[in-house]
């Protein structure tokens, strides 16, 4: 990797050309022909993006909070606008995780996409753009432009890739959205008013008034919190997973809603600390609701894409909790469950597009012969499962155990909540498992005989999976244990942002100590 | 306390997970197969045992294998207390594999692959908890065995199968995730670590409602250990195999349950702590309840497997009734019953299995006169039974006479009666079973009764084995009490 960050371009202009890379993937795209060649372009270019994150992360410097990988050029002078970008310890895992699911999501639709194959690729490409965009963005301006430009491929990758009925689930997702992005724009206008430039550092050290916060507070809060989403601004995500292609579901639940949250980090809390201390009680009880009723939702589901769908929200509530709970576990665990929950639940909708691609149905009433027929997938899917559910060892444990602890440093009874919250998801998760892989004994989806052999219908044998999705699942599994065993490795990277993060919320003394500080 | 760095307990557990691939690879070869089990559990066995000398030499022994977060490690730590149990469930193995082949071979029972990797696995856990060195190794290895135990309970793959499989999840998944994780978190807060100590790491002092509410947690949360209320996924998880009842449901998930529970109350709060706080008798009030009611229950009972299902839950509040007795013999007598109930019960269980593979009958009802048909199965269900009475001979004496004494020594006429009127109810439920079988005459119009054989070898050798450890322990206790003299405040 050290050779590769001599070259003078990577060297000094590494995050735009990890931007680039994507953008000018999909321009050329444009001209080519074959469906065959177009899907393996877009899998080499989002592979040489990948590979091209990996120094990123690699070379990143873990000793300081400054902003690292720092490009600054002006772009609208008379408006003091500037193409600048650059990565803290927070970003750059995410930077990593748009990179990582990048070429995975170009592998779920090799089969899956077959019709204007082109098209799709091209949407896929410049999404991945944008969302690189959003997490190294510093320039508001830019970081609004990137923001808005997710919106469109993601309204195309639904509206005419997804399932029957992807016209609801477009307009739901555009208006919830779009009305969220307008009251970002205000508060962008208040910024500017206030601050006077568009540097998103320099708008953090401004120091604006009690109400002045408290109004950008809400402005900002609203169009993230859509984003994330938080109860009760939810309902457009289960129908735009739902009718999503798997590409489009994974991206989704992986990196969209992950824009969001990290929002709240880049905006919310060190530009409106007085605001965010003020308002952190009522964001953790959303957030409280959020884990439970996200979970009651996700156990009463029957399809399988909606109850992945709905323990996204209850997950989210996870991650906005430990956010807002102002605490160093807490916002490290928030963190860290953003990046596990991009794994975790891009992996289960990636089980979910695969059997659907085998069986057209996501009634789970349908399976339960996963087991038997399709074993590898099954251990695949078991894996994501124990890892959703928070199973020691795997990456969901460590968000969790962090997000109880820092809970548990806010006030103790929040555990209770949380607990329950845990349960539950073990709930779903596992009743969604045995629902999928065993459940054909229960009489179901039933062709099997009472001793347990033959389950499945015998004339359409089911495929276990190809090497192309064993190489997507792998990749998932490596970072559930990576994360599940060895979190440290990731913690180390954002401790000194997310230090920079409290001092900023909490003034300078609130040093609190963290079980994975120094 | 010396403590030696050595790998061997990682070994222990690491043998059979190794196994697991070399049965999977040899699916299609059973005799191989099973060849790895033994070759495996032989293994495991030795690696334990050789830990032996250290730890009667007062030592411990420990290894770290890396850190999870600064604090939490993954780690073992080999004391007495976990030598027992290491000891008691490696040995349980290889003769429940023995056993196996003959059940499993006999009945032609399917998925055996799975069943041997499942059982491999679990043993792997089981070995995890007895070596775990801090409370996140243990609650790893605990889910583990949770979860890796699912497919064995439910391997008939039938109604019955699957709605036994699933209350055994809600319970066992459902209260270690809740209530475990709960007095996990806890206790690293108000402790600031989570590993183990000889003499506990909650210090009299800290605010009592959380030691308490921890304590309580704690002991909710481990639900294998079946304590009432929260025992009912025991009797349900009947519905598997023979083996793995006996086995799991006697030796390693039961026990690692009870394992946790006294590890626990002697390496996380430890005597002192207990004592200053008054956890020690309510608790030991508490489960005595269990003892009795289940002992109850069991009487009721006319199928062979729920009948020991019951008496099991019964004896193991047995254990946790003496270490909460806090005093050294009602912990002498607590600990040792891991072992001696583990051997006794898993004749007992044996014995259903090797009734059901010679004559395919679960009922008591149905056994008048099959001693004289099977009369080494017999022979060793007496065995076992009057061990779990505890007459004098048969392990069970053992430790229930340090129980006994220990009640005294705390002071505790109630504890001393609940223990002899246990004893009462163990022999009402288990002597007219002995008696039946040899006693009574079969039914004038058994057709069957007639061709009734003895089981085949592989299954009437283990439980002879373990029928006559069960009454050479209970004439020479001396190993394991020579452990458990380490384990003592």
């Amino acid at each position: 990797m050290q050779a590769f960050s001599d070259i003078p371009v990577l060297k000094d202009h590494l995050l735009t050309v990890i931007i680039l890379v994507p953008l000018v993937g999909a321009f050329c795209t444009f001209f080519l022909r074959s469906d065959r060649v177009v899907r393996w372009f877009a899998l080499a270019v989002s592979v040489v993006d990948f590979i091209l994150a990996v120094p990123l992360v690699l070379n990143f410097d873990r000793t300081t909070h400054g902003m690292q990988f720092v490009e600054r050029h002006g772009w609208i002078p008379s408006l003091n606008v500037q193409y600048y970008l650059g990565v803290d310890g927070i970003s750059v895992l995410f930077v990593f995780l748009t990179a990582l699911l990048g070429w995975i999501c170009v592998l779920a639709s090799w089969n899956a996409i077959d019709k204007k194959v082109r098209d799709f690729m091209m949407s896929l490409q410049i999404m991945q753009a944008a969302m690189l965009g959003v997490f190294s963005a510093l320039d508001v301006v830019l970081f609004y432009l990137c923001w808005e430009a997710m919106f469109i491929p993601m309204y195309l990758l639904i509206g005419r890739w997804g399932g029957a009925n992807r016209i609801y689930a477009t307009l739901k997702f555009f208006l919830y959205t779009f009305f969220g992005s307008v009251f970002m724009l205000v508060g962008i206008v208040a910024l500017y008013n206030a601050g006077g430039t568009f540097d998103l550092q320099e708008l953090m050290k401004h120091g604006y008034t009690f109400d002045f916060q408290v109004f950008a507070f809400a402005l900002f809060f609203i169009a993230f919190s859509i984003k994330v989403p938080m109860f009760p601004f939810h309902t457009w995500l289960p129908a735009a997973h739902v009718e999503a292609p798997t590409a489009g579901s994974i991206i989704l639940a992986g990196v969209l809603l992950k824009t969001g949250a990290y929002g709240f980090m880049r905006f919310l809390l060190p530009m409106f600390p007085d605001a965010s201390q003020f308002f952190s009680t009522p964001v953790i009880v959303l957030s409280f609701i959020a884990i439970i009723y996200g979970a009651f939702l996700a156990l009463s589901q029957d399809d399988m894409k909606k109850l992945v769908a709905y323990s996204s929200v209850s997950h989210m509530g996870f991650v906005t909790l430990g956010l807002f709970l102002l605490n160093k576990n807490g916002i490290e665990g928030g963190i860290i469950q953003m990046f596990n929950h991009g794994i975790t639940t891009g992996a289960l909708f990636l089980c979910v597009g695969m059997i659907y691609e085998r069986t057209h149905t996501r009634d789970l009433k349908d399976y339960g012969w996963a087991a038997k027929k399709v074993p590898y997938y099954a251990v695949s899917l078991l894996i994501f499962s124990l890892a959703s559910m928070g199973f020691p060892g795997t990456n969901g444990f460590v968000g969790e155990i962090l997000i109880l602890i820092g809970a548990y440093e806010n006030y103790k009874l929040n555990v209770l909540v949380l607990i329950a919250g845990i349960m539950l998801g073990a709930a779903y998760m596992l009743w969604m498992y045995h629902r999928v892989s065993f459940g054909a004994a229960e009489g179901h989806g039933a062709h099997g005989d009472d001793e347990g052999h033959g389950h499945g219908d015998e004339e359409h044998p089911v495929r276990d999976l190809s090497p192309r999705e064993v190489v997507a699942i792998a990749a998932f599994v490596v970072f559930v244990f990576w994360v599940g065993f060895h979190p440290m490795s990731f913690l180390d990277i954002m401790h000194e942002s997310v230090g920079q993060l409290l001092t900023q919320v909490n003034g300078p003394a609130a040093a609190i100590s963290s079980i994975a500080g120094h | 306390m010396e403590t030696i760095v050595s790998i061997k307990p990682f070994l222990a557990v690491l043998t059979s997970l190794v196994a697991v691939v070399l049965i999977c690879l040899s699916s299609k070869k059973p005799n191989l197969r099973e060849f790895w089990s033994f070759a495996a559990g032989g293994i495991m066995f030795l690696v334990v045992i050789s830990l032996t000398p250290a730890i009667l030499g007062g030592k411990i022994v420990a290894y770290r294998l890396f850190t999870l977060l600064p604090g939490i490690d993954f780690k073992f730590r080999v004391d007495a207390l976990g030598l027992l149990f290491a000891t008691t469930a490696s040995f349980l193995w290889i003769i429940t594999t023995a056993y196996s082949i003959g059940y499993m071979r006999s009945l032609k029972e399917h998925s055996q692959t799975r069943y041997y990797s499942c059982f491999a696995i679990a043993l792997s856990s089981a070995i995890g908890v007895a070596f775990a060195g801090n409370l996140f190794t243990m609650y790893f290895f605990y889910e583990l065995l949770s979860i890796i135990t699912y497919p064995l309970v439910a391997h008939h793959e039938d109604a019955d199968a699957w709605r036994g499989g699933k209350k055994y999840v809600v319970y066992l998944v459902g209260l270690s995730k809740t209530a475990l994780l709960a007095a996990v978190v806890i206790t690293y807060m108000t402790t600031g670590t989570l590993d183990f100590a000889p003499g506990g790491i909650f210090r009299p002092g800290m605010p009592s409602l959380l030691v308490t509410l921890s304590f309580i947690l704690f002991i909710i949360g481990f639900a294998k250990a079946g304590i009432m209320p929260l025992h009912s996924w025991l009797p349900s998880a009947m519905v598997a195999p023979t083996p793995v009842s006996a086995l799991l449901h006697a030796v390693a998930v039961v026990k690692v349950g009870v394992f946790s529970v006294v590890r626990v109350m002697l390496s996380v709060y430890g005597t002192e702590t207990l004592a200053a706080y008054g956890l020690g008798l309510p608790t030991a009030f508490f489960v005595s309840f269990t003892i009795i009611a289940a002992s109850v229950i069991a009487l009721t009972k006319d199928d062979l497997k729920a009948r020991l299902a019951y008496s099991t839950i019964s004896q193991l509040s047995y254990i946790i009734l003496g270490v909460a007795l806090l005093t050294p013999d009602g912990i002498r007598g607590g600990i040792l019953h891991i072992s001696n109930h583990a051997f006794s019960k898993i004749t007992l269980f044996f014995c259903a299995g090797s009734i059901y593979v010679a004559t395919h009958r679960k009922k008591i009802s149905q056994m008048d006169g099959i001693g004289r048909k099977m009369p080494l199965t017999m022979a060793a269900f007496t065995v076992g039974a009057f061990s779990m009475i505890g007459v004098p001979a048969a392990a069970g004496f053992v430790s229930k006479w340090y129980l006994a004494v220990g009640s005294i020594e705390a002071g505790s006429v109630g504890v001393l009666l609940v223990l002899l009127a246990s004893g009462v109810l163990n022999a009402a439920y288990f002597l007219p079973i002995v008696y039946r079988a040899f006693f009574k005459e079969p039914p004038p119009g058994d057709t069957e009764f007639e061709h009734i054989k003895e089981s085949p070898y592989f299954v009437v050798m283990p439980l002879a084995i373990t029928a006559a450890i069960t009454v050479v322990m209970g004439i020479y206790p001396d190993y394991f009490l020579a452990l458990i003299e380490r384990m003592l405040p």
